[in-house]
């Protein structure tokens, strides 16, 4: 049950680190936003059996948990919560390609590398200044707004399961976890218990003057700082993508030693 | 322009279960003047603020604010002008810092951001939790939510302020606090609650509902002294004008 409850902190531990005061926080969202962009794109654009191309690409989450002080635990437990669902994506690909293990690497780094960037970014920019980065991008509102609201209120229905489940626990003192017989009641009655709240809260964001727009921040002009970051970051990526670095400096070092 | 900042008229409402929460209420509440809505739990309070603030729509009757009617088409200038303080601060708190969340109406209403700061920091102040600009709504204590939800609908500079169930769940000091704090403001106020010693302090008149009609509307003095009255509609006279549980005399 207090597992429940720490969830709603670890939800909000993003948002916090995102409110940090570094040289990378203070990057205009929109250009961290490209950057991850370009990233992911190239990332998961190589072959499935490459994996030597790919080793280059751990610099960038590095560089970043690094200069923005991220704490790399937390970050690290959310990759391995995404870590079922990445594997059983990639189990099945030995049993059917003899090359199947390279295959299943390939998958579990390039998964390892996009979710590392997206934390990363959402860990620097914070939720609120994404969804402006996208609205500047010109992203529909409708889709913005969803992944906005999604995103705040998915603590809202982590509140209320925590206190149903508190109060079933206290009254089921012999058991671990909801009966199954009393789960579609309860899964039932989560729902309307937060379709209620959510009701509750667009009455207070409508009572405020909320009309489908969510404005969140003054918008910061962009400046050659962030231009720079996105063009070097780029640069680097594509040059990794055309180049195999790994197998440039290994024949580097090789002939040095020759 | 009228007199009457608020105007409820022959106000009838049934939820979609059939249950009729309000049955034919009518008041008008003048410009300045802080009024309490009392009663049992059930007795239509919460359902009549909903009212008047058009998160609900009356199937008979009418409600007016200033001359304007509360319709659909008329919401955007009803709630620029009626602030509503939820019972539950959390339903009200949902953003990163309370900066933001004071921030989110004059936001919406597109002000500049040197005059949004402003009105943060006004509005703040004005509560007295200007210390905690830079802070997480849910990490706040029960009072400090409170004053921060009570910001976050002054920084939009109502005319009246609506409350349901301002000092509930708060401790002694922080009740306090509030209730100073509501006094010195010369909004007009329709303040919901069970909370009688606080609607004693703060409120010049008071509307009794009982089964979703009004049983009385007067002065605060002549209905919180009413015993036969108050017990009648479920409620009891307020603390601090009972007998002395030691002595047994009248304080």
């Amino acid at each position: 049950m207090s597992k429940v409850a720490d969830s709603i902190y670890n939800i909000r531990l993003l948002d916090e680190l995102a409110r940090k005061n570094t040289s990378i926080h203070r990057l205009h969202p929109v250009s961290k936003l490209l950057t991850t962009i370009v990233y992911l794109i190239v990332v998961v654009s190589f072959n499935r059996y490459e994996i030597s191309g790919l080793l280059p690409f751990v610099l960038y989450p590095m560089v970043i948990i690094i200069l923005a002080e991220l704490p790399v635990m937390p970050i690290f437990k959310r990759l391995l919560m995404v870590g079922p669902l990445i594997i059983g994506i990639g189990i099945l690909n030995p049993l059917f390609d003899p090359r199947g293990w390279i295959t299943f690497a390939s998958i579990i780094i390039k998964s390892v590398l996009t979710i590392t960037a997206c934390l990363v970014l959402v860990s620097t920019t914070g939720l609120d200044k994404i969804a402006q980065a996208l609205r500047t991008l010109k992203v529909p509102n409708i889709f913005v707004l969803q992944l906005l609201l999604t995103f705040r209120y998915i603590s809202v229905l982590i509140e209320e399961l925590a206190r149903m489940l508190r109060a079933y626990a206290l009254r089921a003192p012999q058991q671990k976890g909801v009966r199954l017989k009393d789960c579609g009641s309860f899964v039932g009655l989560l729902l309307l218990r937060t379709y209620d709240r959510a009701q509750r809260v667009y009455d207070s964001m409508k009572l405020r003057g909320f009309n489908g727009e969510y404005y969140s921040y003054s918008k910061s002009k962009i400046t050659w700082k962030d231009v720079l970051y996105l063009l070097a970051w780029s640069t680097f990526f594509i040059t990794a993508r055309v180049y195999n670095i790994p197998v440039l400096l290994g024949l580097l070092f090789g002939r040095m030693c020759n | 322009m009228s007199r009457h900042e608020i105007e409820v008229s022959n106000l009838r409402f049934s939820y979609p279960d059939g249950h009729e929460a309000i049955k034919n209420i009518s008041f008008t509440i003048c410009r300045g003047e802080s009024v309490g809505i009392i009663g049992a739990n059930g007795s239509g309070k919460s359902t009549l603020l909903s009212l008047i603030i058009g998160i609900l729509f009356p199937d008979k009757g009418e409600v007016k604010v200033g001359d304007v009617p509360v319709t659909k088409k008329t919401l955007a200038v009803i709630r620029r002008k009626l602030g509503m303080v939820f019972q539950d601060s959390d339903d009200q708190l949902f953003m990163t810092t309370v900066f933001d969340d004071v921030a989110f109406g004059p936001r919406n209403y597109k002000l500049d951001e040197n005059e949004v700061k402003a009105r943060v920091e006004e509005a703040l102040e004005m509560v007295g939790i200007p210390h905690l600009i830079d802070r997480a709504p849910f990490k706040l204590s029960g009072g400090e939510k409170r004053a921060a939800a009570i910001a976050s609908v002054l920084s939009m500079k109502p005319d009246v302020l609506l409350m349901d169930e301002p000092t509930s769940g708060l401790d002694p000091k922080s009740r306090r606090r509030l209730i100073n704090i509501l006094k010195g403001f010369s909004h007009t106020k329709i303040i919901a609650s069970h909370d009688l010693d606080m609607v004693l302090e703060i409120c010049d008149r008071v509307i009794v509902l009982k089964d979703g009609e009004v049983a009385a509307d007067e002065t605060t003095l002549k209905v919180l002294t009413n015993g036969e009255l108050l017990d009648k509609c479920g409620l009891e006279l307020p603390l601090s004008l009972q007998k002395c549980p030691v002595c047994g005399m009248i304080k």
